[in-house]
């Protein structure tokens, strides 16, 4: 640590960059992160696309299998936690302590209750019989499958499965990294009243990745939802 | 502690003396990291060699015993009898630990970290702490794929490509916990060189020195640093796929298994959007370091130093386009095979300018000779005919007979071994002063040159005869096919100079650690070379530098009329040098 | 053992071993200059005391020549290259008059359905044989290849055809046997613990030798004798 600690506190002026740009290492280096989260998620979302369009049957119609209130409200809220972070960071920028407590605690409130909302909705898909293999033999989505074949996508469940769960499981996991990480710097840095309005580096870079988290998740909604 | 709090920590404390778990194991310092990552890779490169020299009796010597193979257990080489299960492990491995635990850290891992800052002028990375995770990733993903051999059913089984669905499925491959491993491992390591990646593009983007411009840094730096994007944006795929691979094997889903309407060439082609960056990752740092070691031999500025920065640049971009070359046979759409045909001929293009330059760096030079010279050329040479034997695939009716044969193993061991390996050679040999403060010694360096060279040629030359011949790849037994068995001669010709190529690199291994202990003290400047680290005692002290350092120059200012000696030092201020005009800092 | 491309026996083989020797002209003589050019650099530079090396930054003349030359030869092998790809691989490149074999590939067998006497895939008289594959000469002969388990791929080198067979695609691929003659057909894709043993016979008969062998092998329903 000690060593770190010098070598960043050198590496800031009096060095100025005719080098570099005019951007701090963190959140160049959150950038150039969310550079290779891009291709991790488009990795993803580009094999739900090929199968999809290369499947051999019609997928399950919107709203047939996944319960699409219930997720709305969940994308709303997500919305609602980029919206607060956006109010956290610019009640720090103008030094406000209080409101960033308010508006960055109100920020994880909603990652939580994102992440719990699609707990509940992951085992409400399994106990129907939804799994990333496929509809459960006797359950009650194989029944209904059954008898409505097409609409249900009975002939690429095993696809939809897969997909659905990889792609929102590791969103979801990427929102619990956030939860996590912002609850933590909440206990360390926010609550002491650490932060100031030169110095709020963290408020910005976690916000930055907060952001990112919450676009996939527009884009996710849209395709596995909606389409 | 995390790493936001450090700059609040005493700064005076920096340099007092810390307990060996600090300094050495759990080290942040940049220098400290790169070595951890020499050593490691280099016990996975002997593992590595150590399995190819196994996959060589077999073919040499098919049916029969290996030497010392009685110590290894019944499912695997019974009474040293090598079997086709275990062969196909030994296969997958081999390619394995060679492209991901070895060529790919010691051109990454040891040289980026080591070089990117002493050669920038920068105290340590952007984010020394990062930095750490990303090496004991890196070590954790190694020894998860070591692992695999000692599991039930053994190691993965399904070559280093992995091809779906004999990877998906252990009832058709017949290695379970192996397979596994092998995509966990694949996934830490992913997140290893995400984590590198990330420093080393803001180090290179923020942390250089003054007057250290874009077209001041050397093309090792360059090299790096397009490496390092490379392997931000391709390492996700790869992970990504090997998740979904994991999940195929684990959870039940059906990504590529076409009973249920996945699809088989969907892991190829993530598989082969990863790898073809990734092959380039796995040469791009070695062209870079050879660049500023020919420059160095020939005491000569580099020839056509922004083409060779625009080639850099070039062969990375194109890279991206190329993939689909591995597949043209795999039942991709054919008009796909035209287009990745002609992308695949244009990467020649870079190439061929890169060696040109190299060519006309040396041309009217003052050579000498030193082992990492010595090393850089035969890189040249190696390099030129591995590159020349991919035009050979690249052609797409002429892929369809060469695909998967020994054509391809020989042109894949022109480009790792002759190209990258010869490199890592002479850049271990060239910072190794750098590094511990000792020179390794000029003769037994000569000596592994000259003999690798020699057992190289002999091993992997008669490869591309043996592939011509029609030879298939990975086949356990190849007198098992008529038209085979005429070449076991040449068969066991290769597997003797595998051998000999073998026990040559235990010289550089024992020159390694002898020199170590034992090796000349190194001065500060032993290359007479101008680069910035060369300014540092050797070894470089924690932390680099008191003051960081001011340029003045390009790195490959040899024997400029303006000075007597035959070196122009980046740092070394001549009277009509103007000090750099500084930007204004940046915020926060 | 010999020290060249195997024999050519398929209309194929003309047009790969002559862009074989084309490139290996090419790539010869990219290879000697280089190499020649290295070991004079090497003798005639080499160290003197005394010595300065010429300070030179590069010269934009001689980097455009040797960034034209291979860029223009590089097209035009792609343009010939492609002629060829499209009449061997190319999407209407099987001749109508082909004759039909189905490969079905499984670890680690071939299964050869024929199409008996009355020459169509899919009717009565189809029948199958293990790892014999027999073919009329100077005959297109479109194959059928479908997997039942893992990628194969089907290979004959002196017929200088190799087409990976997958599993969950139907791929055609074709050509004309000019040679008669006994060759081996390898699986050259990994495919397992007995890839090594996955071959199989390749007979290229005379038209009337073929007839002949059909019209017994039909009748026994088990195609001749195993080898």
């Amino acid at each position: 640590m000690t060593h770190a600690a010098v070598a960043a506190s050198a590496m800031r002026p009096p060095f100025p960059a005719e080098r570099g740009v005019d951007v701090y290492n963190k959140k160049l280096g959150m950038w150039v992160f969310l550079g290779s989260e891009v291709m991790f998620f488009t990795a993803l979302i580009g094999s739900y696309v090929i199968l999809r369009f290369g499947a051999p049957g019609p997928w399950a119609l919107p709203g047939k299998v996944l319960n699409i209130p219930v997720t709305a409200f969940n994308t709303f809220l997500l919305i609602c936690s980029s919206v607060s972070m956006v109010k956290a960071y610019a009640a720090i920028a103008n030094g406000d302590q209080k409101w960033l407590k308010i508006w960055f605690g109100l920020t994880i409130l909603c990652g939580a209750g994102f992440v719990a909302v699609q707990a509940y909705e992951y085992t409400h898909l399994i106990h129907h019989g939804f799994l990333p293999s496929g509809y459960r033999d006797g359950s009650e989505l194989a029944e209904l499958a059954a008898a409505n074949p097409v609409m249900y996508g009975q002939a690429v469940a095993g696809l939809y499965g897969s997909t659905f769960f990889t792609m929102t499981g590791f969103h979801g996991f990427h929102v619990t990294c956030g939860v996590i990480s912002m609850l933590y710097l909440y206990v360390t840095r926010v609550l002491p009243g650490k932060y100031t309005k030169d110095d709020h580096a963290g408020v910005e870079v976690v916000g930055l990745y907060w952001h990112f988290v919450d676009l996939v998740w527009i884009i996710l909604f849209t395709i596995v939802y909606l389409i | 502690m995390t790493t936001a709090a450090a700059p609040h920590a005493a700064p005076h404390a920096g340099h007092a003396p810390m307990g060996f778990w600090r300094k050495y194991i759990f080290s942040t310092d940049h220098k400290i990291i790169g070595i951890q990552f020499l050593f490691v890779s280099l016990f996975f490169l002997l593992v590595g060699g150590f399995l190819a020299m196994q996959i060589r009796w077999q073919l040499g010597f098919p049916g029969r015993p290996m030497p010392g193979g009685g110590i290894l257990p019944e499912t695997m080489a019974p009474g040293g009898v090598i079997l086709p299960e275990y062969y196909i492990q030994l296969v997958t491995m081999h390619g394995t630990f060679m492209v991901f635990f070895a060529i790919m850290p010691l051109l990454v891992g040891v040289f980026a970290n080591f070089l990117i800052p002493l050669k920038l002028g920068a105290h340590d990375m952007a984010f020394p702490r990062i930095n750490m995770w990303s090496f004991w990733t890196a070590f954790l993903a190694g020894m998860i794929m070591l692992a695999g051999f000692f599991v039930p059913d053994g190691a993965a089984r399904a070559g280093w490509t992995s091809y779906a669905p004999l990877s998906a499925r252990p009832d058709l491959s017949g290695a379970s916990y192996g397979q596994m491993l092998w995509c966990i491992s694949l996934v830490c390591l992913g997140l290893s060189s995400i984590l590198g990646s990330l420093n080393y593009i803001t180090t290179v983007i923020n942390n250089r020195a003054p007057g250290m411009t874009w077209f001041r840094m050397p093309l090792s730096v360059w090299a790096l640093f397009i490496t390092a994007i490379l392997g931000l944006l391709a390492l996700p795929v790869l992970s990504g796929a090997a998740i979904m691979l994991l999940f195929d094997q684990t959870i039940g889903t059906h990504f590529f298994d076409p009973a249920a309407g996945g699809q088989a060439l969907l892991w190829q082609h993530l598989f082969w959007f990863f790898g073809h960056p990734e092959v380039y990752i796995l040469i791009l740092p070695a062209m870079g370091m050879v660049s500023d070691i020919i420059a160095n031999g020939s005491r000569k500025p580099i020839f056509g130093y922004h083409s060779m920065v625009f080639a850099i640049v070039g062969i990375a971009f194109l890279g991206w386009m190329v993939w689909g070359h591995h597949m043209f046979v795999s039942g991709m759409n054919p008009t796909l095979g035209s287009t990745f045909m002609v992308s695949t001929l244009i990467i020649a293009v870079p190439s061929a300018i890169k060696v040109f330059n190299w060519m006309g760096t040396m041309w009217r030079g003052n050579l000498h000779f030193h082992v990492p010279m010595l090393n850089a050329v035969g890189f040249v040479a190696m390099f030129v005919i591995g590159g020349l034997s991919g035009i050979y695939m690249a052609a797409t009716p002429l892929d369809m007979f060469i695909h998967d044969t020994y054509f391809i193993v020989a042109h894949i061991h022109y480009v790792l071994f002759g190209g990258s390996l010869f490199a890592l050679f002479g850049a271990i040999t060239y910072w190794y002063p750098k590094m511990f403060g000792r020179v390794m010694s000029e003769r037994w360096g000569k000596i592994h040159f000259w003999l690798t060279l020699l057992f190289y040629n002999c091993t992997f030359f008669p490869m591309h005869i043996y592939g011509m011949g029609g030879a298939m790849r990975r086949i356990y037994d190849p007198t098992q096919y008529d038209f085979l068995r005429p070449y076991q001669p040449l068969n066991q010709f290769i597997t003797i100079s595998a051998f000999l190529l073998f026990a040559t690199q235990l010289i550089f291994f024992v020159n390694f650690w002898w020199s170590l202990f034992k090796g000349k003290k190194a001065e500060q400047n032993p290359w007479h070379d101008n680069g910035l680290e060369w300014t540092l005692p050797s070894p470089a002290p924690h932390g680099n530098w008191e003051r960081v350092p001011t340029v003045y120059r390009g790195p490959y200012e040899f024997s400029s009329p303006e000075v007597a000696e035959d070196y122009l030092p980046q740092t070394r201020k001549l009277p009509t040098d103007r000090e750099p005009v500084l930007a204004p800092v940046a915020g926060a | 053992m010999h020290w060249w491309l195997p024999l050519k026996a398929s209309t194929f083989a003309g047009p790969i071993d002559g862009l074989f020797i084309a490139i290996l002209i090419i790539t010869g003589i990219a290879f000697v200059v280089v190499e020649a050019g290295l070991i004079w650099f090497i003798v005639r530079y080499r160290r003197r005391p005394g010595r300065k090396a010429f300070y030179t930054h590069g010269n934009a003349r001689a980097e455009v020549i040797w960034t034209a030359i291979p860029a223009v030869t590089m097209v035009a092998l792609g343009v010939i290259s492609n002629h060829y790809w499209v009449q061997i691989k190319g999407r209407n490149s099987i001749p109508p008059n082909a004759y039909p074999i189905a490969i079905h590939a499984k670890q680690f067998e071939w299964q050869i359905t024929y199409p008996g006497p009355d020459g169509r895939l899919g009717t009565a008289d189809d029948f199958t044989v293990r790892n014999q594959l027999h073919v009329p000469v100077g005959q297109p002969v479109v194959v059928h290849l479908s997997s039942e388990d893992v990628i194969h791929s089907f290979y004959v080198p002196q017929l200088r055809v190799r087409q990976d067979v997958v599993p969950g695609m139907d791929i055609k691929a074709w050509f004309q046997a000019t040679v008669p003659g006994d060759y081996e057909l390898a699986c050259s894709q990994l495919c397992g613990m007995g890839h090594y043993k996955m071959r199989a016979r390749v007979t290229v008969h005379t038209q009337a030798d073929f007839d002949a062998w059909m019209k017994q092998a039909a009748q026994a329903g088990t195609g001749g004798t195993g080898s």
